[in-house]
């Protein structure tokens, strides 16, 4: 009976259901973590990258964490393909803004701009709506650093630490133990990486495995977004003990 | 021989506008209102071909109170000067482009500073300190070189204004009917009470 309703992106089930807006979010319980947590002085975006095969090439950029503009950044759970054309467009309305009022965009306004595209594939007939969930992290006068997530519904929320993907609502109950509002930069970082260590399958990790990426202020007042390099996620797992030994690696490949 | 005027200073800016409304060498209305609040802490004082300045500064007024009610936020004084630059530059290359000056004063409510935004129908745009447009400039220009400083009071600013008006009514061949002044501070915006039949003294 379903069938008639599960085809139709645009069309309610008899229960007032949008089946495959749901169908999307499931798609995206399955996808690789992504969280991220909001501290005073900035705030911190961590992705658990899932490791395919041993001999697909280990791209060394960044898959789940990308940058939208000048003070925003975010991390995708779910269809990368799907995610691609999202941040396109970001990227575009973002310098759109930026050109007409020389001025960078307001980080809400750019995630309504992002959902109000995902809710119109949940009207308008005859396609599959977005299969991605996103975490935005940015910052802007009016309302200082922001976390954003949104889904494929088109919803949105503001949020001081959050998560996506798989094992969300355990990582969602371990953010809830442990976040503190007043925790700084660092404290958010140590947070995170304990995060993803529990949520994610393989007990150590590795820079091979997670993403990370910050955004935050500089002592001279400027706001930066860093993207992290292998050896700056190596050095923060060693410091919370959660390094991979270098002979266990050798084991297991 | 419109004359438009703005002066910053400590916590505030000042915009003067003639309030002739002239055709030819006639005068229409002697209590004209050149200027136009785009929203709470932005203002802008036009001059130029008659229909042209209204029709373009209410098509501005429109978008940036749209912009208010879209995102539940005022478009900061800087923001809406490139943005009513971008509009002139756009018209500029047109068929039929607006012939329009303008002077664009505001409150940061953001950074808590007073800001003064010089454009003309060419879409050059410039923050400045204080502004003239039209004839005015001639007559202004050098007595606010002389006696305007970043942080006067508002009490500094009405003077030298005082000294302007007064000026252009000595300079000035026609009669522009006084100016209104109207005031932009962090608590928006007001119109000042403004004496315009001081008798001057002519050399």
């Amino acid at each position: 009976m379903s069938r008639r309703y599960d085809s139709r992106t645009t069309i309610f089930s008899p229960e007032g259901r949008l089946y495959q807006v749901e169908y999307a979010l499931e798609a995206i319980s399955h996808a690789g973590t992504a969280l991220g947590i909001l501290a005073q002085d900035g705030i911190v975006l961590a992705a658990e990258r899932k490791v395919t095969s041993k001999l697909l090439e280990q791209d060394t950029s960044a898959e789940k964490l990308y940058i939208l503009n000048d003070n925003m950044i975010c991390a995708v759970a779910g269809m990368t393909a799907d995610a691609n054309i999202l941040i396109n467009y970001a990227r575009q309305a973002a310098q759109r803004y930026l050109l007409t009022y020389n001025e960078d965009i307001p980080c809400e306004q750019l995630v309504r701009r992002l959902c109000d595209l995902k809710q119109g594939y949940t009207q308008h007939g005859g396609l599959r709506p977005f299969g991605v969930s996103f975490i935005y992290a940015g910052w802007d006068p009016q309302r200082q650093f922001q976390l954003y997530q949104s889904n494929p519904s088109g919803n949105y929320g503001g949020w001081k630490a959050t998560s996506v993907g798989a094992n969300n609502a355990s990582a969602q109950s371990l953010l809830k133990q442990d976040y503190k509002e007043e925790c700084d930069l660092k404290e958010a970082c140590g947070l995170a990486v304990k995060v993803l260590s529990k949520t994610m399958d393989s007990t150590k990790l590795s820079s091979e495995k997670i993403e990370f990426a910050t955004v935050g202020r500089t002592k001279s007042g400027k706001i930066y977004h860093h993207l992290w390099g292998a050896d700056e996620i190596d050095a923060l797992l060693k410091e919370h003990g959660l390094a991979k030994a270098e002979d266990t690696e050798r084991d297991e490949l | 021989m419109e004359v438009l005027l703005g002066i910053t200073g400590k916590d505030f800016t000042i915009i003067a506008a003639s309030k002739a409304a002239m055709r030819g060498a006639t005068i229409l209305k002697a209590s004209d209102d050149k200027t136009r609040a785009l929203n709470p802490h932005t203002l802008m004082a036009f001059s130029g071909e008659a229909g042209d300045t209204v029709q373009f500064a209410e098509f501005i007024q429109a978008n940036v109170q749209l912009y208010s009610m879209r995102n539940g936020m005022e478009l900061s004084p800087a923001a809406t000067a490139n943005f009513v630059r971008g509009e002139l530059a756009r018209a500029l290359r047109s068929r039929r482009p607006y012939t329009v000056n303008l002077i664009l004063g505001g409150y940061d409510t953001i950074t808590d500073k007073p800001t003064l935004y010089w454009i003309d129908y060419l879409a050059s745009c410039a923050p400045v300190p204080y502004a003239a447009h039209g004839y005015a400039q001639y007559y202004c220009l050098s007595l606010l070189d002389k006696h305007h400083h970043p942080d006067i009071s508002f009490d500094q600013g009405m003077k030298i204004l005082r000294m302007c008006t007064e000026e252009l009514k000595r300079r000035l061949p026609i009669d522009f009917k006084g100016v209104i002044v109207k005031v932009i501070t962090k608590d928006g915006i007001r119109e000042q009470e403004y004496e315009d039949d001081v008798k001057v003294v002519v050399p």
